[in-house]
């Protein structure tokens, strides 16, 4: 009985080292992605996405650079293209969505949900 | 005041499932009590030191350092709910049985509580990031409306701790034999879960690319946005939207750790495990 919790401990650290080690190792892909991705930008200005609606081209991965002008901060989200991201008050991010088929795609700040709200259309 | 209300409601709540069941889990292990306590209070701190540092963490990694993080925190979280599981299937049954008794398995409770304290912890950090940096955002600005802010900020976390009240005693409504197989059965789906959740964060962070059509789109039967679409979330990782990969990672979690419980297993002839 003594034995076996450093055996679980041992396959935990594993498990641990193993998962840590996979995302350390594929760190690079982000740069040889975004080449041929299309680049968006957007900003927030007084809760409100500026342009508030954005086209993008179908099939292609894209990269969204959020720009939050205000001091506040804010949760870019987005629930048809399965993205969440936390931005600090005149915070940027950069926001990688995968090709999307063409339409509409809502998303909103968080924080903000009633005001600050876009949309992404893909065609 | 509604609006902060919901807000902090919504990621306190995620939280509070977490915390019932680990109370439920844990029941009657010594000292549970600092240890989940420890839990919460390492994940304020670190929500704290987070939000703190939460323009660094997004500039690191090419702009993908928020989701590594989170990802890599997941990534802890279900370690440590397999490593609970695998144990509790080695130990749990001699455990609940001589608890009292037996000073060196009480010795080795605490080692699984640790584990589910590191849970709790994790839980704690990553919706308490989000509260932080909201109510922050409110009262750094706004000032005299900022109070009334906080206040519903405040009752958010109520109701939250109520959820996770409501969890902890409805699980120990679940009679004592079955509660051992409910509970391991329960770790298992949320560890699965979390372990899909690290996926999609890695998938948006550009790390994970292979696998990446999204199997369905159940959004327009149960959204993941809705209550019970962010209950079965926390509880057994619903997804509205799951890519392939992270059904593969869901399965391939859930196959580990029934595998790693059935091997680690003791042997049927220990029925009656000798003290040493």
């Amino acid at each position: 009985m003594n034995r076996i919790a450093p055996t679980g401990l041992r396959i935990g650290l594993l498990g641990l080292g193993a998962a840590l080690a996979l995302t350390t190792a594929a760190i690079p892909a982000p740069g040889a992605f975004a080449q041929d991705a299309a680049q968006l930008v957007i900003s927030v200005k007084d809760h409100k996405f500026d342009p508030a609606e954005l086209e993008a081209p179908a099939g292609k991965p894209l990269v969204l650079r959020v720009k939050n002008l205000d001091p506040t901060p804010m949760e870019f989200e987005s629930n048809s293209l399965r993205v969440e991201k936390v931005l600090t008050g005149n915070g940027e991010a950069v926001i990688n969505i995968r090709p999307q088929a063409a339409g509409r795609y809502d998303f909103f700040d968080d924080f903000h949900a009633s005001t600050t709200k876009g949309v992404l259309v893909v065609k | 005041m509604i609006a902060a209300l919901i807000i902090v409601f919504r990621e306190v709540f995620e939280a509070g499932l977490v915390i019932g069941i680990v109370l439920a889990v844990t029941q009657g292990v010594p000292r549970r009590a600092v240890w989940i306590s420890g839990g919460v209070a390492a994940g304020v701190l670190g929500s704290c030191l987070m939000a703190a540092f939460a323009g660094v963490i997004s500039q690191a990694f090419a702009g993908s350092g928020q989701e590594l993080v989170n990802a890599a925190v997941l990534a802890v979280a279900v370690v440590m709910l397999t490593w609970h599981n695998v144990w509790m299937a080695r130990h749990g049954r001699e455990l609940a049985a001589e608890f009292r008794a037996a000073g060196e398995a009480v010795v080795s409770g605490s080692k699984s509580v640790a584990a589910l304290a590191v849970v709790v912890c994790v839980a704690v950090l990553r919706e308490g990031f989000e509260v932080v940096m909201f109510l922050y955002g409110v009262l750094a600005t706004e000032g005299a409306t900022g109070l009334e802010v906080l206040t519903g900020g405040i009752a958010g976390m109520l109701l939250g701790a109520l959820v996770c009240a409501a969890t902890y005693f409805g699980m120990l409504t679940i009679p004592q034999r079955y509660l051992f197989g409910v509970t391991s059965f329960m770790i298992a789906l949320l560890a699965a879960g979390m372990a899909a959740q690290a996926i999609g964060f890695l998938e948006q962070a550009n790390v994970v690319l292979a696998l990446d059509r999204v199997a369905w789109d159940s959004s327009w039967l149960l959204s993941d946005s809705s209550i019970l679409g962010r209950v079965l979330r926390t509880l057994i990782g619903y997804n509205d939207r799951p890519t392939v990969m992270q059904l593969t990672v869901y399965c391939a979690t859930l196959a580990v750790m029934f595998s790693l419980m059935k091997l680690l297993a003791p042997p049927p002839r220990g029925r009656h495990p000798v003290t040493a």
